[in-house]
């Protein structure tokens, strides 16, 4: 799995942190998502879909 | 994957925004690999709303940037899909709908996402230069007045594509723009325009803005900096618009090529606002006048149980659903972003699970999702922790839970400068919702957890003070 943003269009709402906090965090100043780990093991995928399905700004995407 | 291959019927999907194209993910997702159609009456393929009355409207996006998936994206997942297409019908005895068309389709189950539609008032499609603001096409034509680089009629239809780019902010005449609402829409469009340096006037029938969602304090706190950033603060009703020519509101139709233009909004109490430009701004009704079948209550959006279901395999999710959610003691119905997706995949899942317990009990081998990742589940009550953001100039509103219709605020200004506040909502002695204004997004996550399940209000309280302490 292969995660790419497009973060200009994050709306800081925070959820992928709040469902997959190991591979996202969100910028101190103004809450825009932050790739923490853009290959993440294999126990990290059914969050990652999971975050990547709810990011309410679709910001998220997963390459296979 | 499997489908049960005596059931060639299809899963429909009304509606193509938000909730509708998350159903229909999650219905491959957990395993549906029947046909699947998804019927959308705008021409567009699905796109994201919360942008329409912010970059969209500003200028700094082009509708492109609003696509929820690209066709390339779409593809793998099968749909049939109906654009510009709308459902005129639904048997839910038989879940038969019938389209506009004529066509009838005669599916294993249905899942309801159409939404709302802007409220409007009477007369006004009649009179150019009044908006509303809720599909793409709304905004395209909004935004095409306010930068001056088009007529009054909006874009033709074509996908997403428009020539109304680029010129904003260099090019526009100040317009006098009169936001007839106060709400979240209204305010943000408010904000959107006065940044475009256009004269701003919004208009309430309260006096403070947002007050029905987010209470008196925060609302005030808002509209100090509405008032800083220079937009005008009214409290009244419109009554009716004076237009070129006659003057009239509610005369003759013109429809013709040369309609009366709108040139001030009057209020009940007489009051005559000037106008080159009108955003309806005043609510939504959900879009169930299509759904007559007497089994179905559409008072108010589509009444679902806790399953979001609205009839046996007949469910609903986003703007239009009104279910009960568990952790509250009345239906709820949200017009939030968030929960179109949360409930999109929750009618999915619950729709697959009912097929799969019906098709088990008439032939076990043949369950939906045999064979799959996703092995079908129980139904689940859709019990999500509701959550909605507002931008408005540099301030961003994020709330968590149910802050409207509550009998109880406690607001706590941190910053009145800066417009940091956090607040507390509850009901009947049970903390509801929270909201924050201003705060670094690690507090803000944590004031999920205050009221990811209800709790007494004193200790919901204590527990919002710990989470902001130093805020």
């Amino acid at each position: 799995m292969k995660i790419t943003l497009d973060a200009d269009k994050c709306c800081a709402a925070g959820q992928c942190v709040l469902i997959a906090p190991e591979v996202f965090d969100q910028r101190d100043e103004d809450g825009i998502v932050v790739l923490l780990d853009d290959a993440p093991p294999a126990e990290q995928h059914e969050a990652v879909r999971e975050a990547a399905a709810i990011c309410p700004a679709a910001v998220i995407e997963i390459h296979a | 994957m499997t489908a049960p291959d005596d059931d060639a019927r299809p899963i429909a999907v009304v509606g193509a925004s938000a909730a509708g194209l998350a159903a229909a993910e999650a219905l491959r997702r957990f395993g549906w690999a029947g046909p699947l159609i998804l019927i959308g009456d705008e021409p567009h393929l699905p796109y994201d709303r919360p942008p329409l009355s912010k970059q969209l409207l500003h200028g700094a996006w082009e509708p492109d940037r609003l696509l929820l998936r690209t066709k390339d994206q779409l593809e793998p997942l099968g749909l049939d899909l109906r654009l510009g297409t709308r459902a005129t019908g639904l048997d839910a005895a038989t879940r038969t709908l019938t389209l506009d068309g004529g066509e009838r389709l005669d599916c294993a189950g249905v899942i309801i996402a159409t939404g709302v539609a802007a409220r409007t008032l009477p007369g006004a499609d009649r009179i150019a230069g009044i908006h509303t603001l809720r599909t793409l096409d709304d905004a395209l034509a909004l935004r095409g007045e306010l930068t001056g680089t088009t007529g009054s009629t909006g874009t033709t239809g074509t996908t997403g594509s428009t020539d109304v780019t680029g010129q904003v902010g260099t090019s526009g005449t100040d317009r006098r723009l009169v936001i007839v609402g106060n709400g979240v829409l209204g305010c943000e469009a408010a904000a959107v325009a006065r940044e475009l340096g256009h004269t701003v006037t919004l208009v309430g029938r309260t006096a403070i803005p947002m007050a029905e969602a987010v209470g008196t304090e925060i609302g005030e706190l808002l509209a100090e900096e509405h008032r800083a950033r220079g937009v005008e603060l009214r409290t009244g009703e419109a009554d009716g618009f004076e237009t070129t020519g006659e003057g009239a509101t509610e005369g003759e139709g013109t429809g013709g090529a040369n309609p009366v233009r709108v040139t001030a909004v009057r209020l009940t109490d007489g009051t005559r606002l000037p106008a080159d430009l009108v955003l309806l701004a005043i609510g939504s009704e959900p879009a169930v006048q299509w759904l007559a079948d007497p089994a179905l209550d559409t008072t108010d959006g589509l009444r679902c149980d806790a399953y979001c279901a609205a009839a046996p395999g007949v469910y609903a999710a986003g703007d239009v659903a009104r279910w009960d959610h568990p952790a509250h003691d009345r239906p709820l119905r949200f017009e939030h972003r968030m929960n179109a997706t949360e409930q999109g995949m929750a009618a999915a899942r619950n729709l697959l699970a009912e097929l799969a317990e019906a098709s088990e009990l008439s032939e076990p081998s043949q369950s939906v999702g045999a064979g799959t990742d996703h092995p079908a589940q129980e139904r689940r009550p859709f019990a999500p922790v509701p959550y909605f953001w507002s931008d408005q100039y540099a301030i961003k509103i994020q709330a968590y839970g149910v802050t409207g219709g509550a009998d109880r605020v406690e607001t706590t200004v941190l910053h009145r400068d800066e417009r940091r506040a956090v607040a507390l909502y509850g009901r009947d002695g049970t903390a509801t919702g929270v909201l924050a204004a201003g705060l670094p997004p690690r507090q803000v996550r944590a004031l999920r957890a205050v009221i990811a399940t209800p709790l007494p209000w004193e200790e919901a309280r204590d527990r919002l003070r710990a989470a902001t302490a130093g805020a």
